[in-house]
C-alpha cells in the first residue's frame, strides 16, 4: 500500500482569488479540504484605537477606508450611532439622500462582488461590464462630494452639502475629441437626479445582461449550486447577516424590521433564498439590485419635488454657512469651536448598526463625555462571514474554495479594521 | 421602544434573579450586566428560552476602563461587550462581564454562539482577556510574534516598536519607534447643560 500524506497548502496572501490579503492555509487530503485556517490582520490598521484620538467629527474618512468598497454605508453606521447618543434628528431631505446615496453604495458594492465573483470561477465577461456600470456610480460619487471613492459625505447631523444642479461634463483634450466629448456628455446635460435617473433607467437591463451570462450557464451552475451550503440554525448559530442570512432562508433585513431613515416610507422587497449555497446567495444578491434600482427611483422623485434643508440647523454640531461666518461673530465661534474641539457626546454606550451591502455594519460607542469616543468598536459583517470559512469549506474541492471567498464578499479594509 | 425593553428588562430580572448584577434602558437600547460566574447558564437561557430567543450573538468586544472618565472609574478594570439579536422576537441585548486586571479571564461562550470565535480571539489579542474554553485563542489581527495587548489605554498610540528594512542585514527588523506623540486635538470633557434634560428623563 502506497503512504498516503496530507498537504498543507499556502493560498495567498498574494492570490488573485484571495480579494485582497487573504492568506489561507489549507490542510488538504488530496484535493479535498481538511482544514481552512484564514490568517486575517495583514492590513491591520487599528482603526478603532486611532478614533479614540481623535475628536467625533474626524473620524468620518477613517470610515471609508473600511470597506472600501461601500463607502458612504461605513459613514451612514457611524454617524447614526454618534446621531443617536447626542439626540438630534436629521432633516427628511438629508434623510433621503442618504437612503439613495446607501442605495447607489449597495449596487457599487454588488458590481464589485459580481465581477470579481464571476471572475474567479472563470467568467470573464462580466467583470468587463461590471467595472463599466460602476464608472457610471462613481461619477456619481465624485459630482456629490469630490471624491470617487473616499467620500466623506456624511456628517452627524445630515449631509455635507445638497446635490449639485449642474453635472460635470467632459472637456476636449487631447485624448477625447469633439465626437467622444459629445457623446459622453449626453447624458450629463442636467442636474445629478437626471443623471441618475437616466442609470435607473438603463440598468435593468444591464441586470439582464448579466443573468443571461451567468443565471442558466452551465458552468456557473456547476460551480457554485450546492458549494457551502448553510442551513438555517447554523447561519444564525455562526452570526450571518444581510444576504449570506438571507440566502439560507431566513428573511431578515434591518431596512425592514428594524427601519431606520425612511426606508418604512419606501416600498421593497426582500429577496430570501432556499437552498443556502452560493448560487441562492447570487441570486439574491442580484434581485437585491433590482430592488436598490426600485429604491433610488423613488428617492429621486421624491427629492425632486421637495426642496430643503440638508444639515441640522444647530451650530453646536453642524458649521455655519460660510457667508454668515463673515459678518456673524457668533458664527465664527461656532466655527472655530467645532473644528479645534468638535462637540462633546452624552456619557453612556450605543449601538447603531445599518443594512451595509454585505450584512450588519455596527457601531458601538462608549463615551464618558468627552469629545473623543472612548471605545469605538466597529462590527464589520465579513469578518463574522469569514470566520465561517473553516466550516463551509470542509469536505470541498480546492477549487470551491475560491467560489466560497467570492459568496462571502469578503473586503480586507472591515476584516482587518 | 424603550417601553417595550423595560418590560424585557423584568422579565430578565424576574428569571434570573441574582445573576444579573445591574439593568438599565439608554438611547432606547436594553443593558445588563451579568454576573462573571454565572455567564454560562446565562447565555445558555438567554439563547434556548422562547422569550428572548437570542439566537445571534452580533458582537462581541472588549473595553479597557482604565482611563474611563479621567479616572472617575470604580470598579474592575475590563469589561467583555456582548450584543445579542433575536431575529425572532426582532429584538436587541446589550450585556456586559466585568474581569478584574492581572489576568482577566471571563468564560467562553463559543459553545453557545459559533460566531464569537474570531470575536474573543480577537479580544484576547487587542485587550488581553483569557476566555476560558475557548479551543483555539492565538492572535488574529496583529502581527506574528507581536508583543503587547495594543487597545489597552496603557498601551500607547504610536506603540513600541517599527519596522524597517536594514540594507546592512539584508533583512526586515525591528527597533524602538523613533516618532514622537503628539496630541492634536485635547480630550475635554465639559459638563454641558444641553443635554441634562435629556439624561435626567433617561436615568
Amino acid at each position: 500500500m502506497s503512504e498516503i500524506r496530507n498537504y498543507t497548502l499556502n493560498f495567498g496572501p498574494q492570490h488573485p482569488a484571495a480579494h485582497g490579503v487573504l492568506r489561507l492555509v489549507l490542510e488538504m487530503d488530496g484535493e479535498v479540504i481538511e482544514r481552512a485556517d484564514p490568517h486575517v490582520g495583514l492590513l491591520h490598521r487599528a482603526t478603532e484605537k486611532l478614533a479614540e484620538y481623535k475628536p467625533f467629527n474626524q473620524s468620518v474618512p477613517y470610515m471609508d477606508r473600511l470597506d472600501y468598497v461601500s463607502m458612504m454605508c461605513n459613514e451612514h453606521g457611524y454617524v447614526m450611532a454618534i446621531e443617536k447618543m447626542l439626540g438630534i434628528e436629521v432633516p427628511i431631505r438629508a434623510q433621503y439622500i442618504r437612503v439613495m446615496f446607501d442605495e447607489i453604495t449597495r449596487i457599487l458594492n454588488h458590481m464589485m462582488w459580481l465581477g470579481t465573483h464571476a471572475l474567479d470561477v472563470g467568467a470573464m465577461t462580466v467583470f468587463l461590464y461590471c467595472f463599466r456600470e460602476r464608472e457610471d456610480l462613481m461619477d456619481m460619487y465624485e459630482a456629490v462630494s469630490g471624491a470617487r471613492m473616499h467620500a466623506a459625505y456624511y456628517r452627524a447631523g445630515g449631509v455635507y452639502r445638497d446635490l449639485p444642479d449642474q453635472m460635470p461634463q467632459y472637456e476636449l483634450s487631447k485624448y477625447k475629441n469633439e465626437k467622444d466629448v459629445k457623446r459622453l456628455n449626453e447624458n450629463r446635460q442636467g442636474s445629478l437626479l437626471d443623471f441618475i435617473e437616466d442609470f435607473t433607467n438603463r440598468f435593468p437591463a444591464y441586470i439582464d445582461d448579466y443573468e443571461t451570462l451567468l443565471t442558466d450557464n452551465r458552468i456557473w451552475k456547476q460551480r457554485t449550486v450546492g458549494i457551502g451550503v448553510v442551513s438555517p440554525e447554523r447561519a444564525m448559530n455562526l452570526g450571518f447577516t444581510g444576504p449570506m442570512l438571507r440566502g439560507s432562508g431566513i428573511e431578515w433585513d434591518l431596512r425592514k424590521k428594524q427601519p431606520y431613515e425612511v426606508y418604512d416610507k419606501l416600498k421593497f422587497d426582500i429577496p430570501v433564498g432556499t437552498a443556502g449555497d452560493c448560487y441562492d446567495r447570487y441570486l439574491v444578491r442580484i434581485e437585491e439590485l433590482r430592488q436598490s434600482n426600485r429604491i433610488i427611483k423613488q428617492c429621486i422623485d421624491w427629492l425632486r419635488r421637495n426642496p430643503g434643508p440638508v444639515m441640522l440647523d444647530d451650530h453646536k454640531f453642524a458649521t455655519p454657512p460660510r457667508e454668515e461666518m463673515k459678518g456673524n461673530m457668533e458664527a465664527l465661534i461656532h466655527h472655530f469651536k467645532l473644528f479645534t474641539e468638535g462637540y462633546t457626546v452624552p456619557a453612556g454606550e450605543a449601538y447603531a448598526a445599518i443594512e451595509h451591502p454585505k450584512g450588519e455594519f455596527g457601531i458601538y460607542i462608549v463615551s464618558d463625555g468627552a469629545n473623543k469616543p472612548y471605545r469605538l468598536k466597529i462590527r464589520a459583517p465579513g469578518f463574522v462571514h469569514l470566520s465561517a470559512m473553516d466550516e463551509m469549506s470542509k469536505g470541498h474541492m480546492l477549487a470551491d474554495v475560491v467560489a466560497i471567498i467570492g459568496t462571502m464578499d469578503v473586503v480586507f479594509g472591515e476584516i482587518d479594521r | 421602544m424603550s417601553e417595550y425593553y423595560q418590560n424585557l428588562l423584568e422579565k430578565l430580572n424576574e428569571r434570573f434573579g441574582d445573576a444579573i448584577t445591574g439593568s438599565s434602558v439608554k438611547f432606547g437600547e436594553a443593558n445588563i450586566t451579568v454576573d462573571k460566574g454565572k455567564l454560562l447558564d446565562v447565555a445558555t437561557a438567554l439563547r434556548d428560552e422562547a422569550g428572548f430567543a437570542f439566537e445571534e450573538c452580533i458582537d462581541l468586544c472588549g473595553v479597557d476602563y482604565l482611563e474611563y472618565g479621567d479616572g472617575i472609574w470604580e470598579g474592575p478594570r475590563f469589561c467583555v461587550t456582548y450584543h445579542l439579536l433575536s431575529v425572532k422576537n426582532n429584538h436587541r441585548l446589550r450585556m456586559r462581564v466585568f474581569a478584574d486586571d492581572e489576568m482577566p479571564v471571563v468564560d467562553s461562550v463559543i459553545n453557545i454562539w459559533s460566531s464569537v470565535n474570531w470575536f474573543e480571539r480577537e479580544a484576547f489579542d487587542l485587550y488581553g482577556i483569557v476566555f476560558d474554553g475557548h479551543p483555539d485563542l492565538r492572535r488574529i489581527l496583529t502581527d506574528y510574534g507581536f508583543i503587547g495587548h495594543p487597545f489597552r489605554k496603557d498601551f500607547p498610540l504610536n506603540g513600541h516598536v517599527e519596522m524597517r528594512y536594514d540594507p546592512e542585514k539584508r533583512r526586515v527588523i525591528y527597533q524602538p519607534v523613533t516618532i514622537e506623540p503628539r496630541v492634536n486635538q485635547v480630550r475635554v470633557v465639559r459638563d454641558d447643560h444641553r443635554y441634562s434634560d435629556r439624561m435626567a428623563e433617561e436615568s
